[in-house]
C-alpha cells in the first residue's frame, strides 16, 4: 500500500468504564471503499465519531493525509476534506430541501462570514446540480423533514457532498430503508464515488449491500476489529463466521 | 435584494409616518418616535433570538450602554453628536463582543443566566458610577445639538437613523451570513459537520445585536434627555424579550409589530389603570398558550384558514 489517506492507530474509548472501541487500527488507501460491519453495538457509529471531531479518543492517532486529526473539531476536520453522514438523520428538517444543499454550499465557499451579499440567491446552480446527482431536483421546495425516510438519507449524502470531500464517510446509509430504496442508494452511493474519485469509508449492517460495494472489510466486535481484508477472505475467517455471521444467521 | 413589494411597502410605511408631524398631534409625534426607538431595539435583540436561537435575558445593557455613552460623550465630554452617536453605537457593539465572548461558551438556560448576570453587572455599574452616570438620579440634561431640539426634528432623525438600522438588519438577516445562522439554529451539530464554527457565528449574532441594541438605546437617552438606571434593568430586558415574542420571532418584521403593540397597548393601558404588569402578564399567557408563532403567525394562519375556507 502506499501511504495511506486515513491512519488510524491503537484508537481507544471508554464511556464511564464501558470500552466502545479498544485498539483499533486502520490504514485506508485513496480511492478504497472500505465497510465496518458489525452487530449492534459494536462500536461502529462510536468509530465514526472518533475520527469526524465528534468524540475525542482517550488515546490513539488518526491522521489524514499525513496531518494528525485528534483533538480538532468537526468544522476544522471538514475544511480538511472528510465529510459525513449520520446514522440518525442529520438534516435541517424545517428548512427547505434547497436550502439544505445550499447553506452547506455557502459553507464549503467560507461565505458565512457574508454579512452583505443575499444567501439565498448563492449557489443556485450548484445547489440544483447536487440535487439532480441524488434525485431529489424535483423535491427541491419542499420541506426537508417530509420527505420520506430514504429521500431524507439522500438529502444529507447531497450535504455531505457540499463540503467537496475527498474522503466520504457514510454511517449506515441504507439503515431503515426498504430493499429497493436500498439498492437504489447503494446503486447511487457507488456512482458518486466513482465519478468523484471519493475514498468511501461506511458501516453497514446488510451484508448484501457490503459485499457488493465494498472492496475492503473491516469487522468490529465488541469493539475491537477481528478481521479485515478482502470481502472473500472475510467472509471466510472463522472467527468473522463465528461471532458475527453466524449469529445472524448469513453467509 | 428584497422583493419589490416589500421596498414598495417599506417606501410607503416611512412616508406615512414622515407625514405624521403634519397632523398637528405633538402627543402622536412624540408616541411614534418612541415606537420607532423600541422597534429598533426588538429587532436587534432577534438577531440573535429568532435567527441564532439564542435566548437573551440581558438585551438592556447594551441599550443602556449605547444610551448612557452617547449622553456622556455629548454632555460631559462635549462631542458633537456626528462622533458621539457611532462611538456609543461601538462601545455597546465592543462590551457586546467581550460579552458575548464568554456567553456564547454556554447554551440554552445557561446562556440566558449568563446574559442576564453580565446586565445586571451593567445596571449595577450604572447605579454606583455616580460621578460619571447619575447614580439613581440618572444622567440629566443632555446636550443636543440645536438642529435636534424640537420635538418634530428629532422624530425626523429617529425615523433617519431607524429607518437606515432597519435596512442594514434586513441586509445582515437575509445575507449568507443570516441563512448561515438560521442553520445553526436549526442543527448546531449538523452546522460544524458543513464546516462552520458555531460558537464564531453565535458570537458574532451577539455582538451585531448588542451594537443594534446601543444605537437604539443611544436614540431613547437623547429623546428623552436623560438616561435611567432603569433603562439597563432586568424588566427592561425583559419587556423587550415580550416584544419580540409577541410579533414573531421566525419572520423579519415580527418583532417589528411586537414592538408597536405592545408600545401603544402600554400607552393604552395607562391610560385607565396602573396595572401595566398585570396586562403584561396577560399578554405573556395569551402568548405562551396561543400564539407560540407570535402575532405574525396568527395571520399566516388566518390566512391558511381563510384559503381553505374559499375552497370548500
Amino acid at each position: 500500500m502506499l501511504r495511506p489517506m486515513l491512519r488510524i492507530g491503537g484508537l481507544w474509548k471508554a464511556f464511564a468504564g464501558f470500552v466502545a472501541t479498544r485498539d483499533v487500527s486502520l490504514d485506508l488507501a485513496a480511492g478504497e471503499t472500505h465497510a465496518v460491519i458489525g452487530p449492534n453495538g459494536a462500536g461502529k457509529t462510536t468509530f465514526f465519531n472518533l475520527i469526524t471531531g465528534h468524540l475525542r479518543p482517550d488515546r490513539g492517532s488518526v491522521s489524514f493525509e499525513g496531518r494528525d486529526l485528534v483533538g480538532l473539531p468537526p468544522q476544522k476536520i471538514v475544511r480538511l476534506g472528510i465529510a459525513r453522514s449520520f446514522q440518525r438523520i442529520n438534516i435541517y428538517p424545517r428548512l427547505s430541501v434547497f436550502e439544505n444543499v445550499q447553506v452547506a454550499l455557502i459553507a464549503h465557499e467560507r461565505q458565512q462570514w457574508n454579512l452583505f451579499r443575499p444567501g439565498r440567491s448563492l449557489h443556485r446552480e450548484g445547489t440544483l446540480e447536487l440535487l439532480e446527482l441524488v434525485g431529489l431536483a424535483r423535491e427541491a421546495a419542499e420541506t426537508a423533514g417530509e420527505l420520506s425516510y430514504g429521500k431524507q438519507k439522500q438529502l444529507e449524502l447531497a450535504i455531505a457532498l457540499a463540503s467537496q470531500p475527498r474522503l466520504l464517510l457514510l454511517d449506515e446509509p441504507t439503515a431503515g430503508m426498504s430493499p429497493q430504496e436500498t439498492a437504489e442508494t447503494i446503486a447511487s452511493v457507488r456512482d458518486i464515488v466513482k465519478a468523484r474519485g471519493l475514498t468511501l469509508l461506511f458501516t453497514e449492517h446488510d451484508m448484501a449491500v457490503v459485499f457488493g460495494i465494498a472492496e475492503r472489510i473491516s469487522v468490529l466486535h465488541h469493539g475491537v476489529i477481528i478481521a479485515s481484508g478482502r470481502p472473500d477472505a472475510v467472509r471466510n475467517d472463522p472467527e468473522v463466521r463465528r461471532v458475527y455471521l453466524g449469529e445472524h444467521g448469513h453467509g | 435584494m428584497p422583493e419589490r413589494r416589500y421596498l414598495i411597502a417599506s417606501a410607503v410605511v416611512v412616508l406615512l409616518l414622515a407625514l405624521l408631524p403634519l397632523g398637528g398631534s405633538r402627543y402622536a409625534v412624540d408616541v411614534a418616535t418612541e415606537v420607532l426607538i423600541y422597534v429598533l431595539f426588538a429587532l436587534s435583540l432577534n438577531v440573535l433570538i429568532g435567527f441564532t436561537g439564542n435566548v437573551s435575558f440581558g438585551h438592556a445593557a447594551y441599550f443602556a450602554i449605547g444610551g448612557y455613552a452617547c449622553a456622556i460623550l455629548l454632555t460631559t465630554y462635549g462631542w458633537p453628536l456626528l462622533f458621539a452617536l457611532p462611538a456609543a453605537v461601538v462601545l455597546a457593539g465592543m462590551v457586546a463582543a467581550v460579552v458575548g465572548y464568554f456567553c456564547v461558551r454556554l447554551t440554552q438556560i445557561y446562556f440566558a443566566m449568563l446574559t442576564l448576570a453580565f446586565a445586571m453587572l451593567v445596571w449595577g455599574i450604572a447605579f454606583k458610577w455616580k460621578e460619571v452616570t447619575g447614580g439613581d438620579d440618572g444622567f440629566t440634561g443632555i446636550k443636543l445639538p440645536a438642529m435636534l431640539a424640537h420635538h418634530t426634528s428629532y422624530f425626523y432623525f429617529t425615523l433617519a437613523v431607524v429607518a437606515a438600522g432597519i435596512a442594514a438588519l434586513w441586509v445582515i438577516c437575509h445575507s449568507a451570513f443570516g441563512l448561515t445562522l438560521i442553520a445553526v439554529r436549526e442543527n448546531s451539530v449538523r452546522t460544524g459537520f458543513i464546516g462552520v464554527d458555531t460558537r464564531r457565528m453565535r458570537w458574532a449574532a451577539f455582538t451585531v445585536a448588542g451594537t443594534f441594541g446601543g444605537l437604539a438605546g443611544a436614540l431613547f437617552g437623547m429623546y428623552h434627555r436623560g438616561m435611567y438606571i432603569e433603562n439597563a434593568y432586568w424588566t427592561e430586558s425583559a419587556q423587550v424579550l415580550i416584544m419580540v415574542l409577541l410579533g414573531g420571532i421566525y419572520s423579519f418584521v415580527g418583532p417589528i409589530i411586537g414592538a408597536a403593540v405592545l408600545y401603544l397597548l402600554q400607552v393604552f393601558t395607562n391610560q385607565y389603570t396602573t396595572y401595566w404588569p398585570t396586562v403584561l402578564g396577560l399578554i405573556l399567557l395569551v402568548i405562551v398558550l396561543a400564539l407560540p408563532d407570535g402575532l405574525i403567525g396568527l395571520v399566516a394562519r388566518v390566512r391558511a384558514y381563510r384559503k381553505a375556507w374559499q375552497r370548500t
